[in-house]
């Protein structure tokens, strides 16, 4: 009886301490997984794969609903997405997937990019491929075209042609909404430069002064833009942080031109980059992780040493971080949607390679180490509530 | 009318063959989609067009309009082409 009952006092305590306070959503091109690790940060189990052979864009967590969404195609199927209200337990397919209005010459949504939730309950934004900016009031059931972007000719013109897109198509990311006003939204595209409505996507302008574009080009032609990815800070709605095709900025608001701090980074290294991401709670920091872009633009981490660096004073200085990384023939890609930060106090910085690797920093990038290795390439990772 | 299903599209039928009825191929699709929901968009995107890697064929003959009338007596195989890695 005593064994007995040690035995469930001992079940009980593991129970207790292995329950999940961190979690990880880790979209690939063949699949997504779930990383769940204990308060401390430090101990994580990998789940998956969920929805193997599709390739899933971005799965994200809505803060307020707790629902997660996966965007998800295939090579040879259209796009759809999954929707989970179980902590990633169980997913059903949404009803609505986003797509274009039929229409002559009409577009036809390639693949679903980028997810964001809103600051209100059950309401999301997506951007998709080709450019196409799209809402959702029911927590992602059911998907409309939002805003004129989608359709107003000076727009289009922005898109440019498949020709202006990616290796992986023309796409709409970076949708941004105000916290304190749910009709100010920003979002940016590539190509096609970066735009804010304040009247709920009914008109736009765009944001593009101070960004530079690749020598030779007209920074008046906004196709030629390429944002890669546009964070704000959620501890100052005015200040927002940008990483380029052509280079790292910072923009404060009511401003209207955009900063380039990306020149105080070290000319060796240079401030090309994919991903941004911005601390939860201190606005003058921020991280990038540079690749090279360099002659045809290799995009992969500079002389094979990986590193991500840190500014603490809004683009001023900024500094290396690379402890616990590979010091050499380390040739990673991290892409836009692939770094990102929780919430903790300190702030766990996560990374996901397009070689299949999951790097986490619990010390906001003093030191690194592998969460996972062997997955397929990795799009996109994104802290969730657990 | 019996309606083979390509594997990638199985998820949502269960089954590799199903009945569905229609006048056309596009009705056949419509009603796959209210037995089956979500299974169309996967084959026809928004603006009507069979999706580039999917085939459809009409008792052995490929049919590129979904308006293509059948006879009672038609079978439908939905195929699709796999390619890349």
């Amino acid at each position: 009886m005593a064994k007995k009952t040690a035995a469930k006092a001992k079940t009980k305590t593991r129970t207790k301490t292995s329950k999940p306070a961190a979690l990880l959503l880790v979209a690939t091109r063949k699949g997504a997984w779930i990383l769940r690790g204990d308060a401390a940060r430090r101990s994580w189990k990998t789940e998956g794969p969920l929805f193997l052979g599709q390739i899933v864009n971005h799965m994200v967590q809505h803060p307020l609903s707790g629902t997660m969404l996966a965007a998800a195609s295939t090579g040879h199927l259209g796009p759809t997405m999954f929707r989970s209200t179980d902590m990633g337990k169980s997913w059903k397919e949404v009803a609505q997937p986003p797509a274009f209005a039929k229409a002559e010459g009409g577009r036809t949504v390639k693949r679903t990019f980028w997810l964001t939730p809103a600051h209100e309950s059950g309401v999301w934004y997506a951007g998709t491929s080709p450019q196409g900016l799209f809402r959702s009031a029911d927590d992602g059931l059911h998907w409309e075209a939002f805003s004129i972007v989608n359709d107003d000719p000076q727009y289009r013109s922005y898109m440019g042609t498949e020709q202006d897109g990616t290796p992986d198509g023309p796409m709409l990311h970076s949708v941004i909404v105000d916290p304190r006003d749910p009709k100010h939204l920003y979002f940016g595209m590539s190509s096609g430069g970066f735009h804010e409505t304040t009247d709920g996507g009914r008109s736009l302008r765009s944001l593009t002064d101070g960004m530079e574009v690749v020598g030779g080009f007209d920074a008046a032609n906004l196709a030629f833009h390429d944002p890669h990815c546009v964070r704000l800070c959620p501890s100052n709605p005015d200040r927002l942080y940008q990483q380029n095709h052509c280079g790292i900025y910072r923009l404060d608001r009511p401003g209207n031109t955009w900063t380039r701090i990306g020149r105080a980074m070290p000319k060796k290294v240079g401030d090309i980059g994919f991903p941004m991401v911005v601390h939860p709670r201190d606005d003058k920091t921020a991280w990038v992780f540079p690749m090279d872009g360099q002659t045809v633009w290799p995009r992969t981490a500079v002389e094979g040493k990986p590193c991500a660096y840190v500014t603490r004073n809004a683009g001023k200085s900024w500094q290396r971080l690379d402890t616990g990384f590979p010091t050499t023939q380390a040739w990673w890609t991290v892409k836009r949607q692939a770094m990102t930060a929780d919430g903790g106090d300190p702030v766990g910085l996560y990374l996901g390679t397009t070689a299949g690797e999951v790097w986490m920093s619990r010390n906001e990038g003093k030191s690194w180490s592998c969460l996972a290795r062997h997955l397929p390439e990795i799009y996109a990772v994104e802290a969730a509530n657990a | 009318m019996k309606v083979l299903i390509a594997s990638p599209l199985r998820p949502y039928t269960g089954s590799s063959t199903v009945e569905a009825s229609g006048a056309s191929v596009g009705e056949v699709l419509h009603d796959l989609d209210r037995r089956y929901p979500g299974i169309r968009f996967r084959m026809v995107d928004e603006q009507d067009a069979i999706r580039r890697h999917m085939r459809l064929f009409v008792s052995g003959e490929q049919v590129f309009d979904l308006a293509h009338a059948l006879k009672p007596t038609d079978e439908i195989q939905i195929v699709q082409a796999l390619s890349g890695g």
